[in-house]
């Protein structure tokens, strides 16, 4: 065997070990991501349920009232759907361009009499049932919602849609980022004096201060913010400690407003800017700062040139993790705070789990997916990736 | 007492003891203005300690450290106007050997104009003018060790101290540093404190030598005092290399003593630390001291050859001297009949180039 093929062998053996790792990311991250970005223009849900006024509705010039034949589709297909119960995705489906919708169609399939037999002209009987039929406007919609793509929901996360609250997600995405900064800057200036603390002392006291560190990873998100719930509550531990020692005389809001979900973002997310630092930090040799006095360095100017620098790697890496997981909390907001202080993945699990809306889910996760890899970038772009160290 | 002739630095009876560890016991030490002083011991010895002492980076927890006759025991390291050159340089690794070299002065608040003036004048004395603008990793040991002193003597420090700066570069590397550094003392003629363990080092360097021993310094002399007058056995092993005999004292002059080696013979040399009569001491005796007897010699010791090993210059034996055990034996390389292992030769020393030193 030649040294070549042997090298060969030697590559796929080892390409052959990391293959499953790769088919593991490639199914569990990569494919459900392109799935969900898919999702957020697809929209095929009205054409699986209409498909006869998809038909009809292809050859309307959409200028005046749509023929007889479409408005027999109409009704032909929500008596179908009325039948398969899918009328209300077909309701919902509608609903998204303009909440009226939703209840003509609704109530248009609940309505249709059930002897169609009879009935010569569907155009009358519609907009009998509803006089919306009459109008172009629900025309518009559905010719609109004939799919398979639509930018509707894009364009609502983007605050485009011109509806009513139309800048509703454009406020929560600005609101997620100004929540996940603040954490990161407590976390970052908390987490400096922990780390050094942390990197100086040494033997059984440096094991159990890095315990304490440790222990609320090991502990679940829930329970840590469950705590913080009745630590800050309004007769809570700490309100009653505070009035005790006649600090305050009324007991302080901490509880279902930004300060409480600051306290426990800090806290939850803590751990993750102080173990890149404490690493930094270990690292950098004692005699850097030695080096630093011996030439007259006072202890401001050692710190801010000579350690700070060294140390940046860690502070980037950690603030980076922060930032980063802060965007993505959910249960912390949620437990602790008010109505103005939910942020994005909020109302991504909102519109997954309750409105059903998966579109506008997909859309409001692609653009935090967006919004996060540009500024990822840019942060690479002004630190340089080699310096973002572990 | 003119100022020049006073001490730069002097230590008054100073100890730093951790926790249940006495790194440093009751020293005192001057340092001489513009000398090369070493501090020479094994690692553990005090010598690092008494280092960190003097730039502040260590309390003592007792006793005095003047400079220039000032207390300088509250005084913050980076007040002390002493230049250090680290065991590993400690260059700051993300700034280039210029911004390095201009660290000391900026921190001082020195104009732009005249720092660069400064640090280019430096990096020209340590022959760096054109690697300014290099990071401490893109230059070689060599040039990083020279960066190191360049920045340590660019504020003009009082003194320069040393730690091990040439223990990680290479046998060839470390000789032309050696050459360098003394030439840099001689020209800018500053004081300078040289921390080592390696003893050759210490004798190729110093003006004077200080031989650290469990906190203590057992001798302070120049190189030639110190390998050739060793006041304990300690040193006498240290410096160079000696073959201590056992005997016992049995007579005490003024100077010297004598000795009854194991093989009967009585040996009279001079006896620096004062040993006391009838108590087991050591004739420390140089391996190049030691030669071949002629034959019918009557002071000749027989001895077996257990090695020789060839070095060039010189060859090194070992031999088992009958009633006084092994010796270590240096012979010229030009000797015509080079010894065999297993053969008997004979070997002789004369008393004058001994030393009784007693075991403490």
């Amino acid at each position: 065997m030649t040294i070549d093929s042997a090298a060969m062998r030697s590559n796929i053996v080892g390409l052959a070990l990391i293959a499953p790792l790769v088919i593991f990311l490639a199914f569990t991250f990569l494919v459900p991501l392109g799935r969900m970005l898919v999702l957020s223009v697809s929209d095929t849900e009205l054409a699986a349920i209409m498909p006869r006024s998809v038909i009809a509705l292809a050859s309307w010039d959409g200028e005046t009232l749509p023929d007889e034949e479409a408005f027999a589709a109409v009704a032909a297909d929500l008596a179908a759907a009325r039948e398969d119960r899918t009328a209300g995705t077909a309701a919902r489906r509608l609903g998204y361009a303009s909440a009226e919708w939703r209840t003509v169609l609704s109530s248009t399939a609940r309505s249709l009499p059930d002897d169609a037999s009879s009935i010569t002209n569907w155009q009358d009987t519609l907009v009998s049932i509803e006089p919306a039929w009459g109008q172009a406007k629900i025309w518009h919609a559905l010719a609109e919602a004939r799919g398979p793509f639509t930018d509707i929901h894009v364009l609502t996360a983007l605050g485009m849609d011109g509806g009513p609250d139309s800048g509703l997600y454009v406020n929560v995405l600005v609101r997620t980022f100004v929540i996940a900064i603040s954490a990161t800057a407590i976390c970052l200036l908390l987490a400096m004096p922990a780390a050094y603390l942390l990197s100086s002392v040494s033997g059984p006291l440096a094991g159990l201060l890095m315990l304490t560190l440790l222990l609320p990873l090991w502990t679940s998100v829930l329970v840590r913010s469950t705590s913080w719930l009745v630590i800050l509550q309004k007769n809570g531990i700490l309100n009653q400690i505070l009035m005790a020692l006649r600090i305050t005389n009324a007991p302080l809001d901490l509880i279902y407003n930004r300060t409480g979900v600051l306290i426990a973002l800090t806290h939850v997310l803590l751990p993750y800017a102080v173990l890149p630092l404490y690493a930094a930090m270990k690292s950098l040799p004692k005699s850097q700062m030695q080096a630093s006095r011996s030439l007259g360095g006072g202890p401001l100017s050692g710190f801010f040139r000579v350690y700070l620098p060294q140390v940046l790697p860690g502070l980037s890496a950690g603030g980076l993790m922060v930032f980063i997981l802060a965007l993505g909390y959910y249960i912390t907001p949620l437990l602790l705070g008010g109505q103005g202080d939910q942020m994005l993945p909020f109302y991504i699990a909102y519109n997954t789990l309750q409105a059903l809306n998966w579109g506008l889910a997909a859309s409001l996760a692609g653009g935090l997916l967006i919004v996060t890899v540009i500024l990822y970038l840019l942060y690479v772009r002004l630190v340089g990736v080699e310096r973002v160290r572990v | 007492m003119t100022r020049e002739q006073t001490p730069i630095v002097r230590f008054r009876g100073v100890t730093k003891t951790y926790n249940n560890f006495t790194a440093v016991q009751s020293l005192d030490l001057d340092i001489a203005r513009g000398e090369f002083l070493t501090l020479l011991g094994p690692s553990g010895s005090g010598k690092t300690t008494t280092l960190m002492l003097l730039t502040g980076f260590e309390t003592a927890s007792s006793g005095t450290i003047e400079i220039d006759g000032k207390r300088i025991e509250s005084l913050p390291a980076h007040k002390r106007e002493i230049g250090v050159v680290f065991q590993n340089y400690a260059l700051f690794p993300h700034m280039s050997a210029a911004e390095n070299i201009a660290y000391p002065l900026r921190v001082r608040g020195m104009g732009r104009a005249e720092v660069e003036a400064e640090v280019a004048r430096v990096l020209a004395t340590v022959d760096l003018a054109d690697k300014g603008h290099r990071r401490p990793g893109q230059l070689s040991g060599g040039q990083q060790q020279r960066v190191a002193l360049a920045r340590a003597m660019v504020f003009k420090p009082r003194l320069i101290v040393l730690d091990e700066p040439l223990g990680a570069l290479d046998k060839n590397l470390r000789e032309q540093m050696q050459e360098e550094l003394r030439a840099l003392h001689r020209q800018i003629g500053i004081t300078m404190v040289f921390v080592t363990h390696d003893q050759s080092e210490a004798l190729t360097l110093s003006d004077r030598i200080a031989v650290f021993n469990k906190g203590r310094i057992e001798q302070l002399d120049t190189p030639e005092g110190l390998y050739r007058d060793p006041c304990t056995t300690f040193v006498a092993g240290f410096i160079g290399e000696n073959n201590l005999v056992p005997g016992r004292i049995e007579a005490v002059g003024s100077v010297s003593a004598s000795i009854r080696l194991d093989n009967g013979r009585l040996v009279e040399a001079d006896a620096p630390n004062r040993p006391l009569i009838g108590e087991r001491a050591f004739l420390a005796l140089r391996p190049e001291r030691i030669a071949f007897a002629e034959v019918g010699d009557a002071s000749a010791i027989p001895a077996k050859v257990k090695q020789c090993t060839y070095l060039g210059d010189c060859y090194r034996l070992d031999v088992e001297a009958e009633g006084i055990g092994l010796l270590k034996l240096k012979l010229s390389g030009t000797i015509p009949t080079p010894p065999v292992p297993g053969n008997m030769v004979q070997v002789k020393f004369s008393d004058r180039e001994c030393r009784i030193l007693a075991d403490r």
